[in-house]
């Protein structure tokens, strides 16, 4: 049966320049190890593909129970010169939730 | 005497947030610090623009009113204010307060800290960390700010001024300054600014850890955002701090609004880079120990780095922009249409030219869903340009479309706006030489 990350976590988006910062929050401190082990980098960035251009690392903070995707060239060239209207791609933590695991 | 526990409010997290929190903490929160952190990345590149045209101007546009309404609590209730609203001119900034305070009857003295701007050490020729080329190539240099630390705060707040006004500070500096100021920490202990930093971090973007930028009416439901109150920290003298909120104000602060904003716009949890320290993330522990009070411990952080973060800002043309609105049957149809239209007539003129469907794709590819079937489409349309005059052009095709493109579009509106662009660069922070403005006003009661 597959879960869509929605329904078990939450994730803001931020930015620096032409990179995307995801973070990824389980509800429940105890789906931490099932994000670890079924939302690889990889899989961010198939999912996103469309969007990203560049690659996508994870960092674990088992410390607060917390995933965070850092993606390059993923924001059309940045803040001031691309031509998107969500210029700091703040909607996409939403797009990240669609994902089914 | 020293204190043990320092109170840090943050009344505002950009320079377009709502004015009333920051009076609310000032009045009730029984604060030592207010914070007002107005400056966002590109924002001084825009305000030094401003003050070449008027060198009384390029300090943040809602200053006046932001110090009409604190200034009176502030004095009243003895707390300092520290903000970036100088933006790329803080001595006007400083000025401006003085005129208010005169206004108003009241004593004030402003410490104004200059030395961010560094235009004048940069040629053109130093490497952007974004492109890998000189920063010349990006466009003419409009301006270059260094990121300050907390270091360049300190002469201020050992003069007794009641607001400090800088430029370009890097946003935890804001707050990781009064606590070394109030602490007598060493500002070469890594550790302890790193923890510092960490608090500053979670207060910097005020109301993103009270609930703000945070709510989900299905999944996480925020009770009055329309009141929504900004954070403040008590500090203790080991680093240690409690996030919480003056009382009666809407909002929440959770382990889950907290550790979304730990995680904000940081590129790397194990060193995150400011002008004090390199703090590590993921030795940091949050704990909830009330309703809306979450309590940080841990962090810490290793030597500061040698190099500053300059932001350049440069020149980079004009953007046009068009939109039109298509309703009813097959409106999609009709908006794709009208954007193959202005494709066929303007792709050459125009090095990339963007074709949003809005309510349909406009900031996601249809890749990712896969139900849509709008009723209605308004295609945006939008291109880079050198000169305004050729970035109008695509406004005035769009709005062409009236009478020469598909039936029933209305709703037409056509934008053009200067571009100002950013990239990043280093420089030896032995460069650097911030300097420190006062000015005073003393009220003589008649």
């Amino acid at each position: 049966m597959s879960i869509r990350l929605y329904d078990i976590a939450h994730s803001r988006a931020g930015d620096k320049g032409n990179t995307l910062i995801l973070s990824l929050i389980p509800y429940e401190e105890k789906d931490y190890d099932l994000l670890c082990e079924r939302v690889t980098a990889e899989k961010v960035r198939l999912h996103l593909k469309s969007i990203l251009h560049g690659n996508v690392i994870r960092y674990e903070m088992p410390n607060i129970h917390a995933l965070q995707f850092v993606c390059s060239q993923a924001l059309s060239g940045g803040v001031t010169t691309s031509l998107v209207m969500d210029t700091h791609g703040k909607t996409l933590s939403y797009a990240l939730l669609e994902m089914e695991i | 005497m020293q204190k043990n526990k320092v109170r840090i409010g943050c009344g505002a997290g950009f320079s377009g947030d709502r004015l009333e929190p920051a009076v609310v903490l000032a009045e009730k929160g029984a604060l030592d610090y207010l914070v007002l952190e107005c400056l966002a990345e590109r924002t001084i590149a825009l305000a030094q623009k401003r003050k070449a045209a008027d060198s009384m101007q390029g300090y943040d546009p809602l200053l006046e009113r932001r110090i009409e309404l604190l200034l009176p609590v502030l004095k009243q209730n003895k707390v300092r204010l520290i903000t970036n609203m100088g933006a790329a001119n803080p001595v006007a900034a400083a000025d401006e307060i003085i005129r208010i305070a005169k206004k108003q009857g009241i004593s004030v003295k402003v410490a104004a800290i200059t030395g961010d701007d560094v235009l004048e050490h940069f040629t053109g020729e130093e490497i952007a960390m974004e492109t890998g080329k000189p920063i010349s190539c990006s466009g003419q240099l409009l301006s270059a700010n260094a990121y300050l630390g907390a270091d360049a705060l300190l002469p201020a707040l050992q003069s007794d001024a009641d607001i400090i006004i800088t430029g370009r500070v890097a946003d935890p500096s804001l707050f990781v300054a009064p606590l070394v100021h109030e602490f007598g920490w060493s500002l070469d202990d890594p550790d302890i600014i790193g923890k510092a930093t960490v608090t500053g971090h979670l207060l910097e973007c005020a109301g993103q850890i009270t609930g703000g930028y945070f709510a989900d009416p299905v999944k996480k439901p925020v009770d009055n955002m329309h009141t929504l109150g900004h954070p403040f920290a008590d500090v203790y003298a080991d680093g240690s701090s409690i996030i919480g909120k003056v009382e009666g104000t809407g909002g929440s602060i959770t382990l889950a609004t907290a550790k979304e904003q730990l995680l904000y716009e940081v590129t790397d949890p194990h060193a995150y880079f400011t002008p004090d320290v390199i703090a590590d993330f993921t030795t940091v522990s949050l704990r909830q120990t009330a309703s809306d009070l979450v309590e940080m411990n841990g962090g810490g952080g290793c030597i500061k780095p040698q190099s500053l973060k300059v932001s350049i800002g440069y020149k980079a043309g004009f953007r046009g922009e068009g939109e039109i609105t298509y309703a009813g049957a097959h409106a999609l149809e009709r908006a794709k249409l009208a954007g193959k239209i202005i494709k066929q007539r303007l792709n050459d003129n125009f090095s990339a030219l963007r074709f949003d469907y809005i309510g349909h794709t406009s900031v996601h590819p249809s890749s990712l869903s896969s139900d849509y079937k709008p009723y209605e489409v308004r295609l945006r349309v939008a291109g880079n340009a050198l000169h305004e005059r050729e970035a109008a052009i695509i406004g005035e095709e769009v709005e062409a479309l009236y009478t020469n493109g598909p039936a029933g579009g209305g709703g037409v509106r056509k934008y053009t706006n200067e571009v100002i662009g950013i990239v990043s660069t280093l420089i030896d922070r032995n460069k650097i030489q911030a300097k420190i403005t006062l000015k005073e006003y003393e009220h003589q009661a008649l």
